[in-house]
C-alpha cells in the first residue's frame, strides 16, 4: 500500500483525470464507504422529521457530518499514519458496520416510530440525555469511581492476601476453603441486610458489598493458582536454603498469579454488576442510583445512556488491567502462543 | 557466615556416610519399600556414579541425602555431621532443569544468594557462575527463550553459585539429545576438577557413568541395595571407546543382567 503511495508521488505531472483515478486506486475503500454511512445517519435524522420529540437532533447529525468529513480525510491519509493508520484501517468493517447500525436505529425509532418512546431512544435521544443532564452524569461518575474503586481495592487485597493463606497453609485451607465454596456462590447482593446492621453508614456497607463480589474469585482462584504450582519449584527452594517467607514471596506469588489475573477479571465483572444494587443503600448520586431513579419515572433514555457509560468504563478498566497483565506476565509468552 | 569467611572460603567438599538406610513410601495406604539398608562410603571430592535400574529407588536416596525428606531407618553423616534439612552446601540438580518459569535466568541463578541473603555483598557471583556455564548472553532471558541444554546449564549455573561442597546430580543430562549430553558431560568433569566438590550422580547410561565418575555403584531392583561397585582409574578426559572402557561397560551391564 505505501509502495502505491510512493508511485503517486513519483508522477506529479500526471495530466488531471489520471491522477484523480489514481487517488482513488490508492485511498481506503472501505473509509469512503464509512463515511457515507456515517452521512447518512446524520441526514436521516435531519431530513425526516421525529414522530415525537427527543431533542438534539441537529447536535446529532453534526456530529455524524464531521466524523463522516473524517473518513474522508482518512480515506485519503490513512496510509501515511504508519501504525496508527494500519489499526484504523483494521477496524474499517467495523466503522461501516456502526454507520449502518446508526442509520437503521434512527429510522426505526425516531423517524418511523416501530420502536416507539419512552421504551426505546435514537441515538440523538441518547445524546440529548448528555446534552441537558451532562453536570449530573458527571456527578454520578465520580461517585461512582469513589465506590467501585474503594471496593474494589479492598476487595482484592483482602482477597488475595485470604487467597495465598488458602493455597499455602494446610491448616488454614482446612477451615477457610469450605466456608468460601459455601458464600462463594451466594450473590454478593443477598448480604445487603446484613450489612445493613454491622455497618455505621450505608457507603461502608456498599463498598462491602462491591468489594465482596470482587474479593471472592480473587480469592478463590489465587489459592488454587497457589495450589497448582509445580511441588518441585518448592524442592529447589528449600535446596537452596529458602526459607518460608522467600518461597511464598518468590514462589508462590508468581507462580499463582496468572490465575489470580482471572480471578480479577471476574472479580472486576462481578463488581460492576453489584455497583447498581450498591447503590441503592441510600445513596444520593452514583450511575447505579441514577439508573434506578430514571427507570422508576420511565426515563428510558437517560437509563440506555447511563449504561453506555458503565459500559465503557468497565471496558476501560479491563483495557488497563490487561496492559498491567501483560506487563507482570511476560515470563508467560512462551506459554500461550 | 560473614563475608570475611565467605571470600576466605575455598571450595570445599564433603566426605559422605550412608549407614544402613532404608526408606518407605506411603502409596495409596499400603507401604513401598525404596531402599533397603543400603551402606555408602564417598571421600571428599570423591566423583560416583549411582546405576540401577529405572524406578530402583536411587533418586530417593538423593532426596534423602539432600535433606529433602529423612530416612524411614538408618542415619546419613556429612563430614560426620547427621543431615536432617537441606542445606545450600549440598545442592540437588533436578532432571528437569526446574527453572522458575516467572525469573530470568539471571535471577534464577541468584536464587540461592537472595534467599540466603547475600547477594548483594555477593552478586559477582552470578556473573561469574554465569559466565562459567556461558550463559553470559542470556542473562535476562526468561526460560521459555532457552533450549534444552541451555535451561540446564542454568540450572547448573543455579547450583554452582552457591560454591556448594557437595552436588547431587539426579540424572541431569537424561533429556538431552546426544550432542548436547556429550558437551554437558565434559563440562560437568571439568567443572568437578576445577572446584573439587564432592559429586554424586544418578544415571541410567553405563557410558556416561564411566566417562565421568571414580567409582560406579550399581543398584539391585527395587527396594534398592547396592549389588556391585567398580572403580575407574583412568584419567580425564576419557575416551568411550578406550578398550578398558569398553570391558567396564561390559562387565556393568552384565551385573545389570544383560548380555552384550
Amino acid at each position: 500500500m505505501s509502495d502505491a503511495i510512493r508511485t503517486l508521488d513519483s508522477r506529479p505531472a500526471a495530466s488531471g483525470p489520471a491522477s484523480l483515478v489514481y487517488i482513488w486506486r490508492t485511498s481506503w475503500k472501505q473509509g469512503w464507504i464509512a463515511a457515507l454511512t456515517w452521512a447518512a445517519a446524520g441526514l436521516v435524522t435531519v431530513a425526516l422529521p421525529d414522530v415525537v420529540h427527543w431533542g438534539s437532533g441537529p447536535l446529532f447529525a453534526q456530529i455524524m457530518v464531521g466524523a463522516a468529513i473524517i473518513f474522508v480525510i482518512l480515506a485519503l491519509s490513512v496510509h501515511r499514519l504508519g501504525r496508527a493508520g494500519e489499526r484504523i484501517v483494521h477496524y474499517g468493517p467495523w466503522f461501516i458496520a456502526i454507520g449502518v447500525w446508526l442509520t437503521l436505529w434512527e429510522l426505526t425509532t425516531a423517524k418511523f416510530g416501530w420502536l416507539p418512546k419512552p421504551f426505546f431512544s435514537p441515538p440523538h435521544g441518547l445524546l440529548n440525555v448528555y446534552v441537558t443532564d451532562g453536570p449530573r452524569l458527571l456527578i454520578c461518575i465520580g461517585y461512582t469511581l469513589r465506590l467501585w474503586s474503594l471496593g474494589f481495592v479492598s476487595g482484592v487485597a483482602v482477597g488475595y492476601v485470604l487467597g495465598i493463606a488458602l493455597g499455602w497453609s494446610k491448616s488454614f485451607a482446612y477451615w477457610g476453603m469450605p466456608i468460601l465454596k459455601l458464600i462463594g456462590p451466594v450473590p454478593a447482593t443477598a448480604w445487603i441486610p446484613v450489612t445493613f446492621y454491622f455497618f455505621p453508614t450505608t457507603f461502608l456497607a456498599s463498598i462491602f458489598i462491591v468489594g465482596l463480589a470482587s474479593g471472592i474469585p480473587v480469592a478463590i482462584l489465587t489459592a488454587s493458582g497457589v495450589g497448582s504450582i509445580n511441588k518441585a519449584y518448592y524442592d529447589v527452594g528449600h535446596v537452596l536454603g529458602a526459607s518460608d517467607w522467600y518461597l511464598i514471596r518468590k514462589i508462590a506469588v508468581p507462580g499463582s498469579l496468572p490465575h489470580t489475573f482471572v480471578g480479577l477479571f471476574m472479580g472486576l465483572y462481578y463488581s460492576f454488576a453489584v455497583l447498581v444494587v450498591a447503590e441503592m443503600l441510600g445513596a444520593k448520586f452514583g450511575l447505579g442510583w441514577y439508573i434506578q431513579f430514571q427507570t422508576a419515572y420511565s426515563g428510558y433514555a437517560n437509563v440506555y445512556a447511563t449504561l453506555l457509560i458503565m459500559a465503557l468504563l468497565c471496558s476501560g478498566v479491563v483495557r488497563l488491567m490487561f496492559m498491567v497483565r501483560d506487563r507482570l506476565l511476560v515470563w508467560q509468552k512462551g506459554f500461550i502462543s | 557466615m560473614s563475608l570475611a569467611a565467605a571470600v576466605a572460603q575455598t571450595h570445599p567438599s564433603l566426605s559422605l556416610d550412608v549407614r544402613g538406610v532404608s526408606h518407605e513410601f506411603d502409596l495409596d495406604g499400603s507401604r513401598l519399600r525404596a531402599l533397603d539398608g543400603v551402606n555408602l562410603e564417598i571421600a571428599a571430592g570423591e566423583f560416583v556414579a549411582l546405576l540401577g535400574p529405572s524406578g530402583c529407588g536411587k533418586s530417593t536416596l538423593l532426596r534423602l541425602i539432600a535433606g529433602l525428606e529423612t530416612p524411614t531407618s538408618g542415619s546419613i553423616l556429612g563430614d560426620g555431621e547427621p543431615i536432617l534439612r537441606p542445606d545450600p552446601s549440598r545442592i540437588l540438580v533436578f532432571q528437569d532443569p526446574t527453572l522458575f518459569p516467572w525469573a530470568t535466568v539471571q535471577a534464577n541463578v541468584a536464587t540461592g544468594l537472595e534467599a540466603r541473603g547475600v547477594l548483594k555483598s555477593q552478586r559477582g557471583r552470578v556473573t561469574d557462575a554465569l559466565a562459567l556455564t556461558e550463559l553470559t548472553a542470556f542473562a535476562k532471558a526468561y526460560p521459555h527463550q532457552l533450549s534444552g541444554g541451555m535451561a540446564q546449564r542454568a540450572a547448573l549455573a543455579r547450583a554452582l553459585v552457591n560454591d556448594p561442597s557437595l552436588l547431587l546430580l539426579d540424572e541431569p543430562l537424561g533429556k538431552l539429545d546426544s550432542l548436547t549430553r556429550l558437551a554437558l558431560q565434559e563440562e560437568l568433569v571439568k567443572l568437578w576438577r576445577r572446584r573439587g566438590f564432592t559429586a554424586l550422580l544418578v544415571t541410567h547410561d553405563v557410558e556416561e557413568a564411566l566417562l565421568l565418575a571414580g567409582r560406579v555403584v550399581v543398584f539391585s531392583e527395587r527396594p534398592a541395595h547396592i549389588k556391585a561397585e567398580f572403580k575407574v582409574d583412568k584419567p580425564y578426559p576419557r575416551h568411550r571407546d578406550d578398550p578398558d572402557i569398553v570391558a567396564k561397560r561390559r562387565e556393568i551391564l552384565e551385573t545389570l543382567g544383560l548380555k552384550t
